[in-house]
């Protein structure tokens, strides 16, 4: 079939259990449009052909023995952040360049475990440190929907790439929103759990107390399918939550009457361009045909967000990217006169300039005589904004807001002003902060650029998350358009 | 120098005697080829994660509830940033706030001077790094990261050692609760247990702190004073030519007796400590610190005072027994066996002792097992061998390592307590020595051991010394 990438996660499972196909067409099919389309806008840093022909006849002789996986067979692309043994990990930088894994991080094996055929790794900002994937050592990739337009970042990569139809869903991180952001300006469904929820055992460290794993699709159906496969407790992640999964794929169908929507006041006084407000208002009026109530919400500290998580983020991070030294794995500078020569030459040609402006910062933040006007008062600041929401969270079950500020924007855009790069996660962040769940999906287009809106709920609601963006997909069709590329 | 004090503070580093890491699985044995005992999180691989070991919180509170310290609930972790080539992360897992042991206390004695309390600020839990080894390899290092992750107790006293005698005291009873509460085998050859000394000097009778210096990773109790006294030494000498100490970090050589610069407070780290935000703060509760007091062994202090009351010891030889654990489990199986508790005590710290240290080996691998010296110590009591021929026994016991009872019978040791016997001896020693009898008699009463001895040696000691005396004095009183 030739628009085998058009199918949702649910029909190709349906199609290969009646044996309509194979794991083996499906995958080949996915192979060639990545060798069709992926030089357009360079998604994939490591593509796995061999690799995924080989355990695409696995899962079909899995369906023949009627032992079936639940993502049994179906191709799927990991950021470049999950450990894969014995594959290529660059997480984006020159500095893994050359690194290939002895092991394989807990997200991976579980959708090993699960089936699912592995098609290969995304590109993304260096280090999961940017919005715009421009910091990426494999250079810059482009939004499907127009050339020469940034998919958002970091996970640029794993969005461009499930925007394109290169994979049925791809694995992600957020940080800071770079789950939700890109999906806003690719037109598609991502969702960040909430913290703990996804194992980071190999999970390559940006900011530890931030990072979170998800996944971008094109439905949320499809991240409900996705979700489910990835989640659960890991003894390996101390910070892993030791909860049950609740069966996100039976759950999206429940109702959703009488769910209440907040909407924070501090977020609708900005001043956001008129179809970006537009789009957030159609959406809320869905939502309120589809039965939720809609309420105003107070957030008062929320607009400290991006300065709490321009301390925390780059100071944990200064420590997280020290063991990139030149010592044991990853680029060493070529014939150190001594240590200190073989460190600062090692850091200073294998980290790009946004990764090395962050443990500048971080460092800063750190230091003697400055950590307590920085990094305490960052986390007591941060503890602020949780409470803000623990207290919204009492009157509704939701927090709205648009995605992103505006849509995607044309590359080299803001590479030259960090500050502007870093607004772009201004609606995000504040969930990282608080651990929150979040979700993204297609409410609408500008110019022909997609639009996002989120939505962010108390802990361990995935399910609900899921459920209020299937309902809008189902009253809706803007998850459905598929951007022109052949 | 006299009018000088000198105030010290230890930092004292004990390996835990883990099977495994403090957050990984790989295992501690020591002495494993290079780089074998390290598995991934370890090495700190991109993506790795830490998993406390629970094992290093019993033993930590273990050693809080031996010197009296609180212990900290929630007790949290933090990262201790440097660069080094043993450091695989680029950090180190740490405790900075709420360490786990804090505030605690032990006392010490020297030479029958009353006990001085010293205080012992906090123990925190951290991991250890690799070793950088610098002279296997030509213009190379090589880096084993077989210790890194080995658990560490991180034991830092109050600054209120006065001496390097005290000092040293300070060390052996932490050396002393570590092994008795079996959390480390406190190897310092093996750098089970390290120590960093923190010294400065003032005027006497001053009560401000002088200048310190921090002097690295002495590994033995005479280093530590070796160490310690040049270091005093050194800073008096600076002082009384009118110059000031450079607060800085010394490496003291033990092969020419001196500390030497390492590196100077400009250089030194600014650590840039935070919460390490991939370990949870760890909430300790009551339940779980009774729990771990409920398997807490008997400490030498109480152990000391049970040797007293239970076998009526003097106080200088329970305080020998009580200093290693397994010293004093030795010399209680031997009781057992026999019925002299003094009798056994002096066999223990005497000839046992001596024995063990000639051939340098530790209590653990003794060639001669308590049972047998116990019953070894019977034969003496039941008169079957004297005190005398005991002392052969126990060479050969500890030669051939065989049972007492089979070397005293192969032997012939059996003491002669068959008075005929004994007269038979008495009679030839006579013979053999008339003159002496003769000046005996004539009032050189002095030569009365020279016969207790002649008739023991002809009788090859078999003689019970007692009847010996006896009879002779009958004989020669004739």
């Amino acid at each position: 079939m030739e628009e085998f990438y058009k199918l949702s996660i649910k029909e190709k499972l349906k199609g290969l259990k009646e044996s309509a196909f194979s794991s083996l067409e499906l995958t080949e099919s996915y192979l060639q449009r990545i060798k069709k389309v992926d030089k357009k806008i360079n998604s994939f840093i490591t593509v796995l052909e061999d690799k995924a022909i080989e355990s695409a006849r696995e899962s079909d002789k899995r369906y023949k023995e009627g032992s079936a996986l639940p993502l049994d067979g179906i191709p799927i692309a990991h950021k470049d952040i999950f450990c894969t043994e014995g594959i290529l990990t660059t997480c984006g930088s020159k500095m893994l360049s050359n690194f290939v894994s002895p092991y394989s991080s807990t997200v991976v094996k579980n959708f090993s475990a699960n089936g699912s055929v592995i098609l290969g790794k995304t590109n993304m900002d260096e280090f999961a440190m940017g919005s715009s994937n421009e910091t990426s050592y494999f250079g810059a990739v482009n939004n499907p929907w127009k050339r020469n337009y940034v998919p958002g970042g970091s996970s640029g990569g794993s969005a461009a790439c499930v925007s394109a139809g290169l994979a049925s869903g791809a694995t992600a991180t957020d940080t800071g929103g770079s789950i939700r952001q890109p999906a806003a300006l690719c037109g598609l469904t991502g969702i960040k759990p909430t913290y703990g929820r996804v194992s980071r055992y190999g999970m390559i460290a940006f900011a530890s107390s931030l990072d979170q794993g998800g996944v971008l699709t094109k439905s949320a159906e499809d991240a409900a399918y996705m979700l489910k496969a990835m989640s659960g407790h890991d003894p390996r992640d101390s910070t892993s939550l030791n909860v049950d999964v609740p069966d996100f794929v039976d759950e999206i169908n429940e109702d959703i009457k009488g769910l209440r929507i907040g909407l924070p006041k501090q977020f609708f006084s900005m001043n956001l361009p008129n179809y970006v407000e537009k789009s957030i208002d159609e959406s809320i009026k869905i939502f309120e045909k589809l039965g939720a109530q809609v309420e105003d919400v107070d957030l008062p500290h929320i607009d400290l967000s991006l300065p709490i998580y321009y301390v925390i983020a780059p100071a944990e991070c200064s420590a997280n990217l020290s063991r990139y030294d030149g010592v044991k794995f990853g680029y060493r500078c070529e014939d150190p006169n001594n240590l200190d020569d073989l460190y600062m030459r090692t850091r200073e040609e294998g980290f790009g300039a946004e990764v090395k402006r962050r443990i500048l910062i971080g460092t800063y933040a750190l230091s003697a005589g400055y950590y307590d006007a920085y990094y305490l008062k960052a986390q007591k600041c941060r503890r602020l904004v949780a409470d803000d929401f623990s207290k919204a969270f009492k009157s509704v079950d939701f927090i709205l807001s648009p995605t992103a500020p505006d849509t995607s924007f044309s590359l080299g855009d803001k590479t030259s002003d960090p500050v502007e790069m870093y607004k772009q996660d201004i609606f995000t962040i504040p969930a990282n902060l608080a651990g929150l769940p979040g979700i993204s999906f297609p409410c609408g287009e500008h110019q022909g650029l997609p639009l996002g809106v989120q939505l962010v709920a108390d802990n361990l609601n995935e399910s609900k998350l899921l459920r209020m963006a299937h309902y809008f997909q189902l009253n809706t069709d803007w998850h459905e358009a598929w951007p022109e590329i052949e | 120098m006299s009018n000088w004090e000198a105030v010290i503070g230890l930092e004292v580093h004990v390996q835990l005697a883990t099977k495994s890491k403090i957050f990984s699985g790989a295992s501690t044995l020591f002495g494993s080829p290079p780089n074998t005992q390290a598995c991934n999180i370890d090495l700190g691989m991109p993506g790795v994660l830490p998993v406390l070991n629970k094992e290093v919180l019993k033993m930590a509170i273990k050693f809080g509830l031996a010197i009296n310290a609180s212990i900290n609930s929630p007790t949290q972790f933090a990262r201790k940033n440097y660069f080094y080539p043993d450091l695989p992360k680029g950090y180190q897992i740490s405790q900075l706030d709420s360490p786990i042991v804090e505030g605690g206390f032990l006392q010490i004695e020297i030479g029958g001077e009353k006990p001085k309390k010293i205080g012992i600020t906090r123990a925190h839990l951290e991991e250890d790094a690799g070793k950088s080894l610098h002279e296997e390899f030509e213009n190379h290092s090589g880096i084993d990261l077989n210790r890194a992750g080995t658990p560490l107790l991180e034991i830092v006293s109050e600054p209120e050692l006065n001496t390097s005698e005290e000092a040293v005291s300070y060390l052996k009873k932490i050396h002393s609760i570590i092994r008795h509460l079996e959390i480390s085998d406190g190897n310092m050859a093996e750098g089970s247990m390290r120590c960093d000394a923190n010294v400065s000097v003032r005027k006497k009778g001053s009560d401000e702190l002088g200048t310190r210096t921090e002097t690295k990773n002495v590994n033995s109790f005479r280093f530590v004073e070796k160490a310690i006294n040049h270091e005093i030494k050194r800073q008096i000498k600076i002082l009384e030519s009118g110059e000031k100490i450079t607060q800085e970090t010394r490496l003291y050589d033990s092969q020419l007796d001196e500390t030497r610069s390492m590196r100077s407070k400009e250089f030194a780290n600014d650590y840039r400590y935070f919460p390490e935000p991939d370990l949870l703060p760890v909430v300790l509760d009551k339940k779980f610190i009774e729990s771990v007091k409920s398997e807490m062994p008997e400490l030498s202090e109480e152990k000391k005072n049970r040797l007293i009351t239970e076998y009526k010891l003097s106080d200088y030889d329970a305080d020998v027994l009580s200093v290693d654990p397994n010293l004093s489990k030795y010399f209680e199986e031997v009781v057992t066996n026999s019925s002299n508790p003094k009798l056994a005590a002096n066999w223990v710290m005497g000839d046992l002792s001596a024995f063990l240290n000639k051939d340098n080996l530790s209590i653990l691998d003794t060639r001669v097992d308590a049972t047998n010296l116990g019953t070894l110590l019977a034969r003496i009591e039941d008169s079957t061998i004297s005190g005398k021929i005991a002392k052969e026994v126990f060479e050969e016991m500890w030669l051939s390592e065989k049972g007492p009872d089979q070397i005293i019978e192969e032997k012939g040791l059996k003491q002669v307590t068959d008075s005929t016997e004994i007269e038979k001896v008495i009679d030839q020693v006579f013979e053999e020595n008339p003159t002496q009898l003769q000046q005996y008699k004539s009032g050189k009463e002095k030569l009365f051991g020279f016969f207790v001895g002649q008739v023991m040696k002809v009788s090859r000691g078999k003689a019970n010394p007692e009847q010996v005396n006896k009879l002779l004095k009958k004989r020669l009183e004739e």
